[in-house]
């Protein structure tokens, strides 16, 4: 009854049946603990280059819909589940997950023992996985992953990035113009934007910090997007020129970033964080906040700069604290400039998917840049 | 924020008997509850009138009352205890209800007590439906449109504004009485007219209907720095209109997109915040329309609740552990996750399983009541079920409940016609999941069996697929032509070996050997909060069929003790207690202990309960996998009731080490062949009976015994279908109706004791010697099951010769028997002769009550001697007393325990009560003299309350009228009124006692009624007439029911209720803890053995 394959780096294996596209596909192992939201993890861009398992027993349940989607297209280059949905039940349900992961090429698995892995990736970290239709002979495959890049290292966001600049119209009437450039950005980070009534236009990764400033925006959002933070050289420049000139907020891969634009590094966390379930601790106040997470690097504050208290540091543009901590594990969440209007968060505030607890970081990013503006334009 | 350092005692109220709708998912809360605040250093005053709870246990709490939760008595135990604050959202509705009235009569303010948790304005704003709904208006949620009405036109006006149907709920009435749905005008009219009468304040609840919508269920906690989570969601199987606690539920929810599910989540905190629940747990539940997506919020309990419960089990996150923590200052973030240990509290469990709950109904107890699934709950009790899949999930709870089902579609499909079926599916009964199997074998499709149902399609299509898969098995048509990937895949979707067997045609063990020789074996996986993000270290597993054991290994000496399964009538939470005293003891003796059970309400299933626990059923099947994963050293089958015992043999015949009672002597006290023998032996009297496979063999059996004769069933347990037959036309009436007799099932019939004295004796055996926990001494006489009737200790007319001769007889049947620990037997005394009713190898119901009386802790004691140690041991370790209360001294104070009857959720079943078992739950009135203690005992019961002053009504059989007249010739000297029927009247008169007389109700004369229900009337003295219990009797029994009036039936009730209002008028009652009367009573005992000695 088995017709695909799953196989580790380390030689783990899962036999199970096809029930996506026929292929190979490798790319890296991660595990996502959401109980909802797999269409738009499917269809998050930071999730190039990976092969997700979702931890949860039924997937596909309520089908697909074009509001969920997160991009025009699923992003996974494999998925990996325990039980797909025969039949989706939803008023919401325009197609079904297997038919969508079909019509759309993904190569994808269920069957699987997914604690099984889960475990296995939370003990030994992330690492290089394929999954093949073709190739299901376990030696064979793990042979291949070995001859295939790892995460580390990886220019994705370049792949992801739009190629031309567009503009999302505000909802209402516009109170703000944002530039929100694009590393793989998902769709609700402009709508969360652009409900609040900010023009927003999204900008190729590649642009350049007067490309950004040419359009006259009252602040700027790093958006989120895959890969290793540190090859984004264009990226990292531009956030570094734009630093004091511009309003900054940057959400995940944009956090690191800012991170790295303000001499910090990033470093590969053991398996990363993602799911929707994970408490973010935020120090101005010690309340809780559960936030939506997809991140297998993080700043290392340690690298920030001189340290002046327990969590702020001397940067080369001026002191900078960690604003935000992961309650279960202490990783940096959130960097805040004091110097510079700036500030990142390393989840998800747009959510979608999980708790909408952080959307209030949206309009705290307005306050931000009419605090310094004393207005709207 | 750390932990409030203003606080120094709280008082927490439990939630009192075992009920419908209430049941041990309390002691479960309130358990974790007092161990929580005693870790934390706070003095802990526990109210509860529950004897058969571990949180009464004299060690949770520093001082344990179980007393009455009436405002009366909690406000004496206050003024005694001073305690700073009072935890009240642990406890139930019952809790929840005691500290609005406190704080009404001003209890709380005069002694500065102060609420934790939820405060009262906020539990009046979730209770009244209005308020709440102006509440939800206010923060832009909605809910259902709703109306009082208090006449037809006003409630035709609402029905036009809602449109067909609505759902009417009248107000104060018991057990849903003149509730309902309306479908059309005319029903309207009809039903409008009944509730407006039945409420006793003409006023009915109109509300908007979302029959046939999805119904979900968010767990949610908050912290006082307004931190909050959702713990859990579930959904519900069934759709609105089946109350939660009677449908099918799923957890996590199924069928919610993303934003759907955070709308809610969100919605849920914004309801907590509005309502003011400041700390602690709550439940919100939505109805979702399922063409739209519209969301109503129905209602929030700003409490644990037995969903929190549930929710606790299948996810790990101990809810109401937590809640206590927060209530007494901590935040989320504060608290440990004792599972991961590394995380926090403040987090959402991820669940990477499937968790299925299926409730466990008794409508055969209750005949001539409605048995469909309505807005009022009506299950007993409810199994849990974990699994990888929810096919597996679902297959493993059906098989839990215990109803012979070892799977969905396990059973010969029903020859019915389509139309019939079709009402099957639209009235939801307890069988409907048979009616759902019989459609889609049908090949009804997924969307016509929505239609009728209003089940999501998604789970129909999952049980479409066990379906399927179920015919390919047996499209093999032998066990041998299955192959290995088929029965793979059949056991991960959660078939047991049973159906497959019954599928295949050959036996259970056949298959579990086929599955052996292939290596198909389930694995043991960890519920841990977190799908795997984080190591657990909580040894707290479920069954599935994979490819990774995650059990660890160890190598100290281990012990399994078998849970008692989901609640039923019959067996509830008395066992559990026996369980995990069990648990207890052996762990302070040093053995690993490894809990298996299936109820998620229990303590037992307290991950920190046993080192281990297996959230499992307990069937051959699932115990047998569990040992060959764990190889205990010893397995104990006596604690769980029936449940393991049924299990005995056929685990020692698999090889598995049972502990204590053989199961060769389990059997010989079951067969009523081989009892008889050994009474014969023994020579102790045993009513004289026989069996019957025909009428005319019954009616021999009948000539030979002579009437009245008990008659019942064989193939039933616990009571069930059994009756009091006085002549040969009942007889047959009997046979017809009740139990037809035939070849394979025979009827068992025995000479009905009349008049008798029945006890109950509890003790333990260790091969030599007998420890005699208690002998209880019932109010009620023989023919009233003991689990029903009220009985006490120390026995309040027996003398201590006769209790040495009850001892000797039980000695002699343990040893006969070969007994190693624990056996209850039930005694009938007639004419100074002692009858032997039956023997029980195992715990008994009383167990727990003897135990709390005596404060001998006879479960531990049990398990210590089934563990090997013998009583003098127990003895020299102190954990046994010197001498027992039939040589030694008797308690000072008398302990009452009486039965908790469930008739207000069934109208029109007949409150008699008889050799059947009907109760739910008991309540303990403990005191220094009898009529003090069963005064409690009756108040215990919220519906059996004794009035003191007020108007009686008399009417009793002829033979109980000589014995009528002293009693109540006491109750017209203390100032009660009289009304009788003719003949009891007559009979009293000529006593010269002042009575009015009342018209036969059968004569057409109302007054009676029309009297009871206007409240003229406080209490009903009521003995049957013979076998016509349908008569008169049945419609007064009814009125006073269903208008909350005490209804007392029998004689012997009728006496010791007379002594209760003396005693509560003459204000002779007092309050003490358990730990007081124990302690005195274990001094008494200390110094007559010094006596002895000197
Ligand atoms: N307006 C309604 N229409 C149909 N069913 C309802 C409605 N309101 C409640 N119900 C059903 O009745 C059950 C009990 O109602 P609820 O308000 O939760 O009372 P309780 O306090 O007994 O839980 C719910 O679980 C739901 O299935
Ligand atoms: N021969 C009898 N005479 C009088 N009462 C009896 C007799 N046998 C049983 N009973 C009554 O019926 C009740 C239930 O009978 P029992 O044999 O104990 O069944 P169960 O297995 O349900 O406990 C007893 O508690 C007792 O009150
Ligand atoms: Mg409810
Ligand atoms: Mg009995």
């Amino acid at each position: 009854m088995t017709d695909a394959l799953f196989v580790l780096e380390d030689g783990t294996h899962a036999r199970g049946t096809s029930i996506g596209a026929p292929g190979t596909v490798f790319g890296e192992a991660v595990f996502n603990t959401g109980m909802t939201g797999y269409q738009e993890v499917l269809t998050d861009p930071s999730y190039r280059r990976q092969i997700v398992l979702m931890t949860a027993a039924h997937i596909g349940n309520y089908g697909m819909n074009a509001a969920d989607a997160e991009s025009d297209a699923i992003q996974v280059s494999g998925f990996v589940v325990r039980s797909a949905a025969r039949r989706p039940s939803s008023w919401r349900a325009e197609a079904s997950l297997v038919d969508a992961l079909r019509d759309e090429g993904i190569v994808s698995i269920e069957g699987i023992d997914t604690r099984r892995i889960t475990r296995h990736l939370r003990d030994r970290g992330a690492m290089r996985a394929a999954l093949s239709t073709e190739v299901l002979d376990v030696d064979e495959l793990v042979a291949q992953v070995l001859d295939s890049p790892g995460m580390e290292g990886q220019e994705l966001a370049s792949e992801v990035s739009t190629r031309a600049a567009y503009v999302v119209p505000p909802v209402g009437e516009r109170t703000r113009r944002i530039a929100l450039v694009d590393h793989g950005t998902k769709r609700s980070i402009a709508r969360c934007l652009a409900e609040l009534g900010a023009e927003v236009h999204v900008l190729p990764g590649s642009s350049s910090a007067d490309d950004v400033l040419g359009v006259e925006p009252d602040g700027v959002l790093l958006s989120n997007g895959p890969g290793d933070p540190s090859t984004v050289a264009t990226g990292i420049a531009t956030t570094r020129e734009l630093l004091g000139r511009v309003p900054v907020f940057g959400i995940c891969l944009g956090s690191q970033l800012l991170g790295h634009a303000l001499g910090a590094r990033t470093h590969k966390l053991t398996f990363g964080h993602r799911g929707i379930n994970q408490p973010v601790l935020r120090r101005s106040d010690g309340r809780v906040e559960i936030t939506s997470h997809n991140h297998g690097f993080a700043v290392d504050p340690t690298t920030l700069g001189e340290q002046l208290d327990e969590h702020t540091f001397d940067t080369a543009h001026g002191r900078v604290s960690v604003s935000h901590v992961n309650l279960n594990d202490g990783v940096c969440e959130g960097l805040r400039a004091h110097d510079v209007p700036a500030f990142s968060v390393q989840y998800h505030p747009e959510a979608a998917p999980g708790p909408l607890d952080a959307r209030h970081l949206f309009a705290d990013f307005f306050d931000l840049i009419d605090a310094g503006s004393g207005g709207t334009n | 924020m750390p932990r409030r350092d203003d606080l120094s005692s709280v008082l927490v109220l439990g939630s009192g008997p075992i009920q419908i709708g209430q049941a041990c998912e309390f002691d479960y809360s309130g358990t974790q509850a007092c161990k929580v605040l005693r870790e934390e250093g706070l003095r802990v005053v526990l109210v509860n009138s529950n004897p058969a709870t571990i949180m009464t246990d004299p060690d949770f709490a520093d001082a344990t009352y179980v007393e009455p939760l009436t405002c009366a008595s909690v406000a004496a135990i206050i003024e005694r205890e001073r305690p700073d604050a009072l935890l009240a959202t642990l406890g139930g509705q019952t809790a929840l209800n005691l500290a609005i009235e406190l704080s009404e009569a001003g209890v709380l303010d005069r002694f500065g007590v102060e609420v934790l948790g939820a405060n009262l304005e906020a539990i009046r704003t979730a209770e009244d439906r209005l308020r709440f709904r102006d509440a939800m208006d206010e923060i832009g949620l909605e809910s259902a449109r709703s109306a009082y009405v208090r006449s037809e036109p006003e409630a035709q006006q609402a029905a036009k504004e809602y449109g067909f149907p609505v759902v009417l709920r009248p107000s104060f009435t018991l057990g849903g009485k003149g509730g309902g749905i309306a479908y059309t005008a005319e029903e309207l009219t009809r039903m409008i007219r009944q509730g407006l009468a039945d409420s006793p304040v003409h006023e009915v609840l109109i509300e908007e209907s979302l029959l046939g919508w999805k119904e979900f269920e968010l767990e949610v906690m908050r912290d006082r720095a307004d931190n909050a989570v959702v713990v859990c969601s579930i959904e519900n199987l069934d759709p609105m209109g089946v109350h939660t606690g009677d449908s099918i539920t799923v957890a996590p929810a199924m069928t919610l997109s993303d934003p759907e599910y955070q709308r809610m989540r969100d919605a849920s905190f914004a309801v907590l915040r509005r309502i003011g629940v400041e700390t602690g747990g709550s439940n919100v539940q939505f109805a979702v329309d399922p063409k739209t997506g519209r969301q109503i919020v129905i209602e929030m309990n700003p409490r644990v609740s037995r969903s929190s419960a549930l929710a606790s089990k299948a996810t790990g996150f101990p809810i109401a552990k937590i809640a206590a923590r927060l209530a007494i200052g901590y935040t989320l973030d504060e608290i440990a996750n004792d599972i991961t240990r590394e995380t926090r509290a403040a987090f959402e469990p991820s669940i990477d399983y499937v968790v299925v709950k299926i409730p466990r109904f008794t409508f055969e107890k209750f005949s001539g009541t409605d048995d469909t699934l309505t807005t009022r709950m009506k299950s007993v009790g409810e199994v849990m079920a974990i699994g990888a899949t929810f096919t597996e999930a679902f297959n493993k709870a059906i098989r839990s409940l215990e109803e012979g089902r070892f799977g969905f579609g396990d059973r010969e499909s029903e020859d019915i016609d389509d139309g019939t079926l079709e009402e099957r599916l639209v009235r939801p009964t307890a069988e409907r999941v048979d009616a759902l199997d019989e459609a889609l074998r049908r090949g009804w499709s997924v969307d016509r069996v929505h239609e009728l149902t209003g089940i999501d399609p998604w789970f129909l299509d999952q049980l479409e697929q066990l379906v399927e898969r179920r015919r390919q098995v047996e499209a093999c048509g032998a066990l041998d032509a299955v192959d290995d990937d088929l029965l793979w895949a059949a056991k991960a979707d959660g078939f047991s070996d049973v159906q497959l067997a019954r599928v295949l045609g050959t036996d259970e063990a056949a298959v579990r050997a086929r599955r052996r020789a292939s290596g198909i074996e389930p694995v043991f996986k960890t519920v841990d909060t977190c799908a795997a993000e984080f190591e657990a270290y909580t040894p707290y597993h479920y069954s599935t069929y994979a490819h990774e054991d995650e059990v660890r290994d160890s190598d100290r000496r281990k012990v399994l003790v078998l849970g008692s399964g989901p609640n039923r009538i019959g067996q509830g939470v008395e066992f559990d207690y026996c369980c995990v005293h069990a648990v207890l003891a052996l762990r302070d003796a040093g053995y690993e202990t490894i809990m298996v059970n299936c109820n998620p309400e229990t303590v037992s299933t307290d991950y920190d309960t046993a080192d281990r626990l297996y959230f499992e059923p307990l069937t051959l099947e699932d115990v047998l996998e569990v040992c060959r994963r764990e190889r205990p050293d010893g397995v104990l089958v006596q604690l769980g009731g029936q449940t393991p015992l049924k299990l005995a043999r056929d685990l020692e015949e698999a090889g598995v080490p049972i502990w204590g009672t053989s199961p060769d002597a389990i059997d010989a006290a079951e067969d009523r062949g081989r009892f008889a023998a050994l009474m014969e032996t023994l020579d102790v009297a045993m009513p004289p009976g026989g069996m019957a496979t025909s009428v005319e063999e019954a009616r021999g059996v009948a000539d030979r015994i002579g009437y009245p004769v008990l008659v019942r069933p064989s193939y039933v347990l616990g009571g069930r279908a059994m009756q009091i037959v006085y002549d040969d036309t009942a007889l047959e009436g009997y046979l017809r109706e009740a139990a037809a007799a035939n070849p394979r099932q025979p009827i068992l019939i025995d000479r009905f004791l009349e008049g008798a004295i029945e006890l109950d004796v509890d003790a333990v055996f260790d091969g030599t010697e007998l420890f005699v926990g208690g002998v209880l001494e019932h109010i009620e006489e023989a023919g009233v099951h003991s689990g029903d009737s009220a009985c006490t200790i120390p026995p309040f007319t027996l003398g201590r010769a006769q209790q040495r001769h009850v001892r000797d007889v039980t000695r002699g049947i343990a040893a006969g028997l070969g007994v190693r620990g624990l056996i209850n037997v039930q005694f009938a005394v007639k004419d100074e002769t002692l009858w032997c009713i039956e023997a029980n190898p195992r715990a008994s119901r009383t167990v727990p009550f003897t135990s709390k009386a005596t404060g001998t802790p006879l479960a531990k004691v049990a398990a210590r001697v089934m563990a090997g140690s013998s009583l003098a041991d127990l003895r020299a370790e102190g954990m046994v007393p010197g001498l027992d209360m039939v040589d030694g001294p008797q308690t000072a104070h008398i302990a009452v325990k009486e039965a908790v009857l469930p008739f207000d959720r069934f109208p029109g079943v007949d409150t008699l009560l008889g050799p059947e078992m009907r109760s739910t739950g008991e309540v303990m009135g403990i005191d220094l003299d009898f009529g003090a203690a069963f005064a409690k005992s009756q108040v215990g019961t919220g519906s059996m309350v004794l009035p003191t002053s007020g108007t009686v009504f008399v009417s009793v059989a002829n033979r109980d009228k000589r014995a009528i007249v002293f009693p109540v010739k006491r109750l017209v000297d203390l100032g009660f009124s009289l009304v009788a029927t003719q003949g009891t009247a007559e009979v009293l008169q000529r006593a010269s006692i002042p009575t009015a007389v009342v018209g036969k109700v059968s004569d057409g004369e109302t007054d009676l009624i029309d009297q009871i229900e206007s409240g003229a009337i406080d209490l009903v003295l009521n003995t049957p007439f013979g076998s016509r219990t349908r008569g008169d009797g049945y419609a007064i029994r009814q009125a006073a029911v269903g208008n909350g009036v005490p209804c007392i039936t029998t004689l012997a009730g009728i006496l010791a209720a007379v002594h209760g209002i003396e005693a509560l008028r003459a204000g002779t009652g007092t309050v003490r803890t358990l730990q007081e009367y124990q302690s005195e009573f274990r001094d008494t005992v200390r110094r007559a053995i010094e006596m002895d000695g000197a």
